[in-house]
């Protein structure tokens, strides 16, 4: 006998049997998988001179790492996510965190690092008080390296910082919890300015009551002394930040059961005779214990877990009290990972951070829908409705570790695009506003930081994990977390898929304090590069007849050319026919959007 | 990034011994002549072959202790001084090859067993997981200068949840229903075995305080859990 063979893997995944008996046709048409002769493929390895391939992006500038954080070992040093204030960015990094001024992108100034064994040392900013999640074995109340040889030094939880001086961050305290802080995620108070909620989330089981007191491990979700099937709350007074501490355990979790195979049912399952694994079977038989991520929503009361084997959609209006409304496995997803709302919140996309990051899960033998993006509409009852996969359509190579990771909306108005982190496939931007269609608009990727090894198998000891942690439209440009190679920073470049005007109308959406698991809701200023986004999309899919779109391109032209109430009412009278011509167009919303932006401007015209 | 752990996650039951591999025969199979290669063209995991075949050299070390998972077939382990890594990390890592080595064979049976379409795609999702997780193991281990255990290594080891040569013989007859049906069962045995090594891992003293070894250790716990619940569900839906 001989051994079974490998596994005849196709290069495209629609032609593969696996495929074609479990999926529904419709997740399939939407992209072409992968790519043979991507540009992407095959670039110069390197760390600081690896080959570039970038499609409509421009590398402003990389920042390396500071030298206390600057190694490539592992992940002891490697960069984590960022959060945004103003013209200051700070980076996480799992032995501290740095904090640069970004008032020239095309020349960071390094503004402070704190270093401090803080894996994994997510970020988030909420005035002068910055949150930072940590959550391994090894990390120690005093920052120190070396490890935790006495349980008492463990901290597991979220640090805090005054960084109202980001040249000279202080810390305030530790807030200790029984899971850890793998991320967090800011929640505003409904009502009250002051105070902040922070949503922790960490997967992993609870540390020993000896450790920490209260913290209890269990199989069963409904014991409200259990420190699993939880996100604990932790709620924050600014003008007290040294009392933050944990309030409440969001119990959103209770009542799923594990996720059911594609196409089959959820069923209580049978005991395994003469198994000795009665209470593993139990925690089998829940669901996800915890959450690996939640991206919240505050303007729509709503939050999406990514929940490792579901997603998860919240209600949120009662921050003390959150509410799951619905829940949805596939178990092609191996961890869902991360969220990203529309802005209008109807749809999100979800991550499956297959593999965990570390893994090289974006060559040709991956198929779509692991380790890539699913696109969820949400319902007018709340439930999701799954949608197409998007997967970077590159073929990868081992030495690259790849799998979909953190991103954000760039503010376009008019439709629903993102920008995302690939690890070492680096940083993609999206269009996922037909859920059955995403498509790639732009990318920026590098070759891999290690050489090729082959034929060498013990040339080099161990692969590089690097690349891009998350990539985030921030007022203006695409910052970008380089695990290995440090802060880089991307602008958009116009293209047949994005013009220019749509660019521009983004860059005009300014936050002062971004945090992208966090999301703000985007309102766009009343202004010309609005009203002419949705003229281009018109163009673009053919949404008015092109004489109609021609004649309103010059009347646009000409009210820009007149000043005050000669400018108003020339946009007034434009957006009445406008909404005229909506009755009959292919794409009548859009029509009227423009109208509407018109209508806007035209008021705003003084 | 997956969570990283916390050295007292998971304080789950540890799984007495399988009773089935309580009583497993320790002679490998002859029916095993070729490494299983990890999945991709350049894999490590075949050129790590030449240096470890002593790992299935010596069928009798082959036992269940998987509180210590100690086989004589593995050189000692020596930690520079100063280093953030544990014996038990090491071990962990050496012994989790195998164990990953083995489901990877176990999916590779499915195809020619004309396996369901739902086993099937379970099988090739296992089998992608594993491969590649046995390929940062094996660079793990060699930047720090350890012993590096090759995907033919489990032929002589026998972890918790591992196969005995009884069921792998079960498994490699069976074809379709009985198949999926087998390999579901096995595959949860197996799974559950992984995550009392990763259980056993966190309950010694500093071990997995290393970032790299603890991420590793939770995408395991949370994947194969994760896997353990649908492969349940899977096998109620059997007729």
């Amino acid at each position: 006998m001989r051994c079974p063979p490998l596994f005849p893997y196709a290069r495209t995944v629609a032609a593969s049997g696996l495929v074609a008996l479990l999926a529904a046709p419709a997740l399939l048409d939407a992209q072409t998988y992968p790519n043979a002769n991507d540009p992407r493929n095959n670039l110069k390895p390197g760390l600081h001179d690896a080959g570039e391939a970038l499609l409509h992006m421009r590398l402003v500038s990389t920042t390396r790492k500071p030298a206390e954080l600057d190694t490539i070992r592992g992940l002891t040093f490697t960069n984590s996510d960022l959060a945004f204030k103003g013209t200051t960015v700070y980076v996480g990094n799992f032995a501290g965190f740095s904090i640069y001024d970004v008032k020239n992108p095309a020349k960071p100034e390094l503004l402070s690092v704190v270093p401090c064994i803080t894996s994994q040392g997510d970020p988030s900013i909420w005035g002068n008080l910055l949150f930072v999640s940590a959550e391994g074995a090894g990390n120690r109340n005093d920052c120190a390296k070396g490890g935790v040889t006495n349980e008492q030094d463990h901290m597991a939880g979220v640090r805090i910082y005054d960084v109202s001086n980001p040249r000279a961050p202080r810390f305030l305290k530790n807030v200790q919890t029984c899971k850890g802080s793998h991320t967090h995620t800011l929640v505003p108070h409904p009502t009250d300015a002051n105070i902040m909620y922070v949503y922790v989330s960490g997967n992993q089981g609870a540390r020993p009551a000896s450790e920490l007191a209260g913290c209890k491990n269990g199989p069963d979700p409904a014991d409200e002394s259990n420190s699993l099937y939880r996100l604990d709350v932790i709620k924050v007074d600014r003008r007290n930040p040294q009392a933050a501490d944990v309030v409440t355990g969001a119990r959103i979790f209770t009542g799923l059961g594990p996720a059911p195979a594609r196409g089959g049912r959820a069923r209580a399952p049978r005991a395994m005779s003469g198994a000795d694994s009665a209470e593993m079977a139990a925690y089998a038989m829940t669901g996800p214990r915890n959450c690996h991520d939640v991206t919240a929503y505050p303007a729509m009361g709503l939050l999406a877990g990514a929940c490792a084997s579901y997603g998860l959609l919240v209600d949120i209006s009662q921050p003390e009290k959150p509410r799951r409304l619905d829940a949805v496995a596939d178990t092609m997803f191996s961890l869902w990972h991360t969220a990203v709302f529309s802005n209008d919140g109807k749809k999100v996309v979800f991550t499956d951070e297959w593999g965990g990051g570390t893994s090289p899960n974006c060559q040709a033998v991956h198929p779509l829908e692991m380790g890539g993006n699913t696109t969820l509409v949400i319902g007018a009852d709340k439930k999701f409705t799954q949608h197409a996969y998007f997967k970077i359509p590159t073929a990868q190579t081992t030495r690259e570790n790849c799998v979909s990771h953190n991103g954000s909306l760039i503010p376009v108005p008019g439709r629903d695009i993102m920008v995302q982190g690939w690890y070492q496939g680096g940083v993609d931007v999206i269009d996922f506003t037909d859920p059955d269609k995403p498509f790639e608009i732009a990318y920026f990727d590098r070759g891999p930081v290690d050489p090729p090894s082959d034929g060498e198998p013990n040339s080099r000891a161990r692969g590089t994990i690097a690349g891009s942690w998350g990539a985030y439209w921030h007022n203006g440009l695409i910052y970008s977390s380089e695990m290995a190679r440090g802060l880089d920073i991307l602008e958009v470049l116009p293209s047949e898929h994005l013009s220019a005007n749509e660019i521009a109308a983004a860059k005009l959406v300014m936050f002062d304090e971004f945090n992208p698991q966090s999301q703000p809701r985007i309102v766009w200023p009343a202004a010309f590069p609005v009203v002419r986004s949705y003229l281009d999309q018109l163009v673009r899919g053919q949404g008015l007849p092109a004489a109609r779109t021609t004649a309103i391109a010059q009347a646009i032209d000409a009210a820009e050319k007149q000043s005050g109430a000669a400018r108003k009412t020339a946009l007034t009278t434009l957006a009445g026919q406008v909404e005229r011509d909506a009755a009959g167009a292919k794409d009548a919303e859009r029509v009227r959007a423009m109208a509407a932006a018109m209508r806007e401007l035209a008021n705003a015209t003084r | 990034m997956p969570p990283v752990l916390s050295r007292s996650i998971l304080p789950l039951v540890m799984l007495p011994l399988l009773a089935a591999c309580a009583a497993a025969s320790t002679t490998p199979p002859a029916t095993a002549s070729a490494p299983v290669a990890a999945a991709g063209p350049a894999n490590a995991a075949q050129a790590a072959a030449h240096d470890a075949h002593a790992a299935h050299a010596t069928p009798a070390a082959a036992h269940d202790a998987h509180a210590g998972h100690d086989m004589s077939s593995m050189p000692p382990v020596s930690i520079p001084a100063g280093a953030m890594i544990t014996e038990a990390d090491v071990r962990f890592m050496q012994h989790m090859i195998a164990h990953h080595a083995q489901a990877v064979y176990m999916t590779r049976l499915a195809d020619s067993a004309g396996a369901g379409a739902r086993v099937l795609t379970l099988a090739r999702k296992i089998d992608l997981s594993q491969a590649g997780e046995i390929k940062i193991m094996q660079d793990w281990l060699r930047e720090y200068g350890q012993h590096v255990p090759d995907t033919d290594s489990w032929r002589g080891m026998r972890m918790v949840g591992m196969l005995t040569e009884e069921q792998l013989a079960q498994l490699q007859q069976a074809k379709g229903v009985a198949f999926d049906r087998l390999f579901l069962r096995l595959m949860i045995q197996h799974h559950e075995g992984a995550i009392t090594m990763v259980a056993d891992l966190l309950k010694s003293p500093r071990a997995a305080q290393e970032v790299d070894i603890s991420v590793l250790a939770n995408e395991i716990e949370a994947a194969q859990m994760a896997e353990i619940g649908l492969m349940w569900q899977m096998l109620a839906d059997i007729p």
